[in-house]
């Protein structure tokens, strides 16, 4: 690359002196004054979070309180600091929701990795893992940031979900077990 | 095979040898043909319909015989008016095949969408998923969305078959039939079977679900969907998390092709993997649990010495003591060793002038793909020079010569010589060291005992019943205070004289075996489906091989 001299502007004798300039801006900081306060005093006061933050992700449930995941690991597979680790299991034989056969017998995430990007959100099929408004996520030692699937889930709540589409697929299940 | 004809694809003129199908023709010459129910290995059903093209021919004046060309003096190509399917077309000169023609496009769009009708849609929980050719044909060739608003049909999900080692979900199947003919050619008899017909169309088993066939599970890597998979591997990993390692198949001296799928170093499943020379596209079920062994509780996993865990470099040094003590020395040889160790094992013999003995595992030949020979490498004891004669399938000479006093000193590699015909007393009688994988009674009574890794935790080379050279690579590390065998042996053969690198390069120590044996390729190259290599000198050896899959096929 060629070097380009920059010729500098020859200052006159008030820009010299630099008066003008600290007069400016001591009008500024005056104005300010008077304004209202834009910090918040963030313990005690905290911020309105628009709509769509991202914090951090948990695990919900649907309205019948099934878990939604299904551990098919896209979320594990996206998460760019691989932050989240999923250990697929089968779901027992006796229970409502053996149709749906797959759900996670472990699920994992690193808070101290997560740079919450909302990947693992926007993967999911299933709807199952949900940026939410956490930001502060705090801890005294390492092992403490690694969230397991009861303490997501506690966090994460109810999603509600207008299509239900297991609960169709059960009903259908059920049918070609009757007259086929 | 070796006639090549001209043909043309997507506009594209090449060269292939006559006699192929479209398909393969295709692929040849870069153009994927999407396809379901055709499998290089088995009969062509034509039921999928998914690899229709366009097929046109020489246009011929059907008086003269003379060719009819266009106005502008080229050859005229009169395509079929339909669409034909290239699994069941085979190429012929000047054909020209088109793959991308709207025509095409929309057949392959409207046979997807048939497919897709009643497809439960369930890739999150199917274990197919990543590697399921409807995803991806959906994915580059479908339309995208559905017109379905209809119920879909219910079939029945998650039943197990092959006594359990296989799920079969019938609500995923595309009908391609691959696995009824697999059962019917490979295996010999009728275990899969359509029942129902138009879109109630099912694949079903019934009476005989093939639980007691040892090539059953092949059928899970044929299936192109996730209508039938493998019980054990289920929710277990996906594909796209997995490394897949090529190996050869440790169990008999078949040398059955593999590939190993392994994440973070932990293996979690083994399918064949397609050599058309020695496997096709199929390996043995016995052969897909072989990995347990690494993680086994048989497992040797620390040195000892005098039956007391130690750490390895105590071990090692011990054991070259001991070695050395006497030179009334002998070793037992191991045919499940890759041919690079048995090579320094070689040289170890002579250099201390040790007598070799080996056992022969014999088995019953099932005529496939598991042979009478249970270990993978015996060829290569001969290759090496350790063996002469085919070995007796126990150790009893050596043991006849420890109570006469003529050998004080054993290594002994992998062997459990007190199952092979040597007892407690025979190990006061001479000293052992043993080197294994498994932990056995021969390694508690052994004076030293050095834990080598299994042939999952290094690359190799293995010599088949065909004397074919093949090699298989690393898969996983081997667990802490295991060590390789080769760099056991350097350390032996260093100890009586020799100034080898330690820790020796596999690709140093092929080429130092390729220099030393004439009929091994220059160092050791094999290429992907394996060399076969000179075996006139061991003509007059009695093998117990008989005559199955591409073995002896031409006596």
């Amino acid at each position: 690359m060629a070097i380009v001299v920059v010729e500098r502007k020859k200052l006159s004798f008030w820009e010299r002196t630099y008066l003008p300039q600290i007069a400016g801006g001591l009008w500024i900081t005056l104005k300010n004054l008077f304004r209202k306060k834009v910090t918040l005093e963030y313990p005690e006061q905290r911020p309105a979070l628009p709509a769509r933050y991202r914090g951090a992700p948990t695990l919900v449930k649907d309205p019948d309180g099934r878990e939604k995941c299904v551990s098919c690991q896209l979320c594990e597979f996206v998460c760019p600091p691989k932050a989240i680790r999923v250990s697929p299991g089968a779901i027992a034989e006796g229970s409502p929701y053996s149709h749906i056969e797959k759900a996670p017998a472990k699920f994992e995430i690193n808070m101290a990795r997560c740079i919450f990007c909302g990947l693992c959100q926007e993967a999911c099929p299933e709807s199952a893992i949900v940026l939410q408004k956490e930001f502060s996520v705090n801890g005294f030692d390492r092992k403490s940031f690694i969230r397991g699937k009861a303490d997501l889930y506690e966090k994460g709540g109810v999603l509600p979900d207008n299509v239900m589409k297991w609960r169709k697929a059960s009903l259908n299940a059920e049918k070609s077990k009757g007259g086929r | 095979m070796s006639d090549l004809v001209n043909i043309n694809i997507d506009g594209k003129p090449c060269a292939v040898p006559a006699g192929l199908n479209v398909i393969e023709a295709a692929k040849l010459a870069g153009v994927e043909i999407p396809h379901f129910c055709y499998h290089p290995n088995l009969q062509v059903a034509g039921s999928c319909r998914l690899c229709l093209v366009s097929i046109g021919t020489p246009a011929r004046d059907r008086a003269t015989g003379e060719p009819v060309l266009n106005p502008d003096g080229t050859q005229k190509i009169a395509f079929m008016p339909m669409l034909a399917i290239s699994c069941g077309t085979k190429v012929s000169e000047g054909m020209h095949v088109v793959t991308n023609s709207p025509q095409v496009k929309a057949a392959r769009e409207g046979v997807l969408e048939f497919l897709l009708l009643n497809h439960p849609l369930d890739c999150p929980i199917c274990d197919k998923a990543g590697e399921c050719k409807l995803q991806e044909y959906s994915e580059n060739f479908g339309r995208g969305r559905s017109r379905y608003v209809e119920e879909k049909n219910a079939k029945p999900k998650k039943v197990p078959v092959a006594g359990g080692r296989i799920m079969l979900d019938a609500e995923r199947c595309v009908l391609c039939s691959r696995c009824i003919r697999f059962c019917r050619e490979i295996i010999g008899r009728d275990i899969f079977g359509f029942i129902r017909r138009g879109s109630k169309n099912e694949i079903s088993v019934y009476g005989d679900d093939g639980g007691d066939s040892n090539y059953i599970m092949n059928v899970v890597d044929g299936c192109p969907v996730g209508a039938l998979t493998e019980a054990a591997f289920r929710f277990k990993m996906r594909p796209w998390f997995m490394r897949v390692v090529n190996c050869v198949a440790p169990e008999s001296s078949a040398g059955v092709n593999t590939n190993v799928w392994v994440r973070e170093n932990t293996i979690y499943r083994i399918t064949p993997r397609a050599n058309p020379f020695v496997n096709d596209s199929w390996t043995s079920d016995s052969s897909r649990y072989e990995y347990k062994i690494v993680n086994s509780d048989l497992r040797l996993r620390r040195m000892r010495v005098d039956g007391a865990p130690c750490e390895p470099g105590y071990a090692l040094s011990r054991a070259v003591d001991v070695l050395k003590s006497d030179p009334r020395i002998a070793v037992v040889a191991s045919a499940r060793q890759p041919l690079e160790e048995q090579f320094l094992l070689a040289e170890f013999a002579s250099m201390a002038g040790a007598k070799v003995y080996a056992v022969s595992h014999l088995g019953e030949d099932d005529g496939f793909l598991v042979s009478a020979d249970r270990t993978p490498n015996m060829r290569g004891l001969f290759v090496s020079g350790l063996i002469k004669e085919y070995p007796k399938p126990d150790l009893s000479d050596l043991a006849a010569e420890i109570r006469m006093g003529n050998i004080k000193t054993v290594l002994c590699l992998c062997e459990d010589a007190t199952s092979l015909g040597l007892e407690e007393k025979d190990f006061k009688l001479a000293n052992f060291v043993y080197c294994g994988v498994n932990d056995s009674l021969t390694a508690r009574l052994a004076k030293v005992a050095l834990a080598i890794s299994s042939n999952f935790e290094h690359a190799g080379l293995f010599i088949n019943r065909q004397f074919r050279l093949q090699k298989f690579d690393k898969a996983v590390c081997a667990p802490k205070g295991v060590l390789d065998f080769s760099a056991i042996a350097v350390k032996f053969i260093n100890a009586f004289g020799a100034s080898l690198a330690e820790n020796p390069d596999i690709g140093q120590l092929r080429m130092r075996i390729s220099e030393m044996c004439p009929i091994l390729p220059k160092g050791c190259e094999t290429g992907e489906g394996g060399v076969v290599i000179d075996s006139s000198a061991f003509a007059s050896i009695k093998f117990p091989e008989t005559k199955s899959l591409h073995f002896l096929d031409n006596e």
